[in-house]
């Protein structure tokens, strides 16, 4: 179902304009409207759900029920915030809710004890050749990419996702997570340069051996 | 001045901005520099612009279907959707439950169908008189040329035949049978019309 949306001239405003019109037409009592509301939202609904439980399963039914959560919470969401930080939000609470109930947070928690602070040193430094935006049309190099963050320890893997992928701001990304803005800068820097090795290395590896690059020559 | 060191430790926070301006003219002055950490700060600029475009958000197949099915589902609960309200559902499904259960329970059998073949029948009058034998299966309307041991005959009513066991003759019993197969070959519509005058014409067939 379409909603009678007021035509705006801005396109960035458009949409917060339309956005602002759903959100106030289904706290009103147009439940259909909802999920037309949350559509553009629902790939990173399910990343964050994905970078916290890591199974594709758990994930998007994580995802579902946050956003019957949000659905059920409408009335209490204020024009102050971004919604779709107010729902990454919500998604998050639900997802560690649920990974509080698994039996393998023991396991994972092992982890959170080492020092944040610990420097990362970068293991490459050869001249880096920058991989394109073009080549995330090729599926099986967002696999590579997507394994490559995968293999991340938790928190800098959920760190990275709310902050990169979900663009939370670093406070955001803290309140979400209940940890410091110390903490999510530390870590964030830890994933980033983490992340830049591993594709460093898939670099050597062939993953990329596809691309445009100059005939002969190294990427970096 | 800044050591190669400092730089990697502010590389995430310079690309956030998040660096004072001098830290920042620092940086850019070694970044002029060393190569290395050149290399360093371009390769982190790079992993940050790949993973943050929509691209690498995949869903499964299937997923937003399914999330639009789900908050169908869920919207449905109600208006000013609240705990206690979503329990309503649960509990009406259980309930829906328990009393199909005990319905279907009083309908169906005390005893297994006397045979493995049988169809179990469908919209027959539980008040109709019906015939039943020792040592047979089925149950017929009185007349019915395949009943077998006719000296042991019972009357009783259909509900009561069900019970014990019994299921409809393929014969005189055909119109509750319904069966895939008969509407698969066709059942002849004379035969139909002849069976049901027959069971009709059964003192106290019930209807």
């Amino acid at each position: 179902m379409t909603s009678n949306i007021p035509a705006v001239n801005n396109p960035g405003e458009a949409v917060g304009t339309r956005e602002q019109h759903l959100i106030s037409q289904v706290q009103r009592g147009q439940h259909e409207l909802f999920y037309e509301l949350v559509r553009p939202y629902e790939r990173r609904v399910y990343a964050a759900a994905l970078a916290i439980l890591r199974n594709e399963a758990d994930a998007e039914d994580a995802a579902q029920e946050a956003m019957l959560k949000a659905f059920a919470n409408i009335r209490q969401f204020r024009a102050e915030a971004r919604f779709s930080t107010w729902l990454i939000q919500i998604t998050v609470n639900e997802a560690l809710m649920r990974r509080r109930r698994e039996r393998t947070v023991v396991m994972e928690g092992i982890d959170d004890r080492r020092d944040d602070e610990a420097d990362y040193a970068p293991r490459d430094f050869a001249d880096w050749r920058e991989i394109p935006s073009e080549a995330l049309e090729r599926k099986e190099i967002r696999q590579r990419l997507a394994a490559a963050l995968g293999t991340l320890d938790r928190k800098y893997r959920e760190v990275f996702v709310l902050r990169d992928m979900e663009h939370l701001n670093i406070q955001e990304t803290a309140e979400a997570l209940g940890i410091s803005v110390g903490s999510v800068k530390t870590r964030l820097l830890r994933a980033r340069l983490m992340l830049r090795d591993l594709l460093a290395a898939g670099w050597e590896q062939g993953w990329f051996s596809r691309l445009p690059f100059e005939k002969g020559s190294k990427p970096w | 001045m800044v050591n190669c060191e400092q730089v990697w430790r502010e590389v995430s926070n310079y690309l956030e901005g998040e660096v004072d301006p001098a830290l920042r003219s620092a940086m850019d002055e070694h970044f002029r520099t060393c190569a290395r950490c050149k290399s360093v700060m371009e390769g982190t600029r790079n992993v940050v612009a790949l993973y943050g475009d929509e691209r690498m958000l995949d869903v499964p197949s299937g997923f937003s279907r399914r999330l639009e099915k789900r908050l169908a589902q869920g919207g449905r609960v109600g208006r000013g959707w609240s705990t206690w309200s979503a329990w309503l559902v649960p509990v009406a499904a259980l309930a829906l439950i328990v009393g199909t259960l005990g319905l279907a329970r009083s309908e169906t059998l005390n005893h297994p169908l006397k045979s493995e073949h049988a169809q179990p029948g469908h919209d027959i009058p539980p008040d109709m008189l019906v015939v039943v034998t020792a040592g047979a299966n089925l149950f017929h309307a009185a007349g019915c040329e395949f009943i077998h041991n006719k000296n042991t005959e019972r009357t009783v009513t259909a509900k009561e035949a069900i019970r014990e066991g019994y299921v409809p003759c393929l014969r005189c019993m055909r119109k509750y049978l319904h069966t895939v197969q008969a509407r698969l070959l066709g059942v002849d519509s004379q035969m139909n019309e002849r069976e049901v005058v027959e069971a009709e014409d059964f003192p106290g067939a019930g209807r």
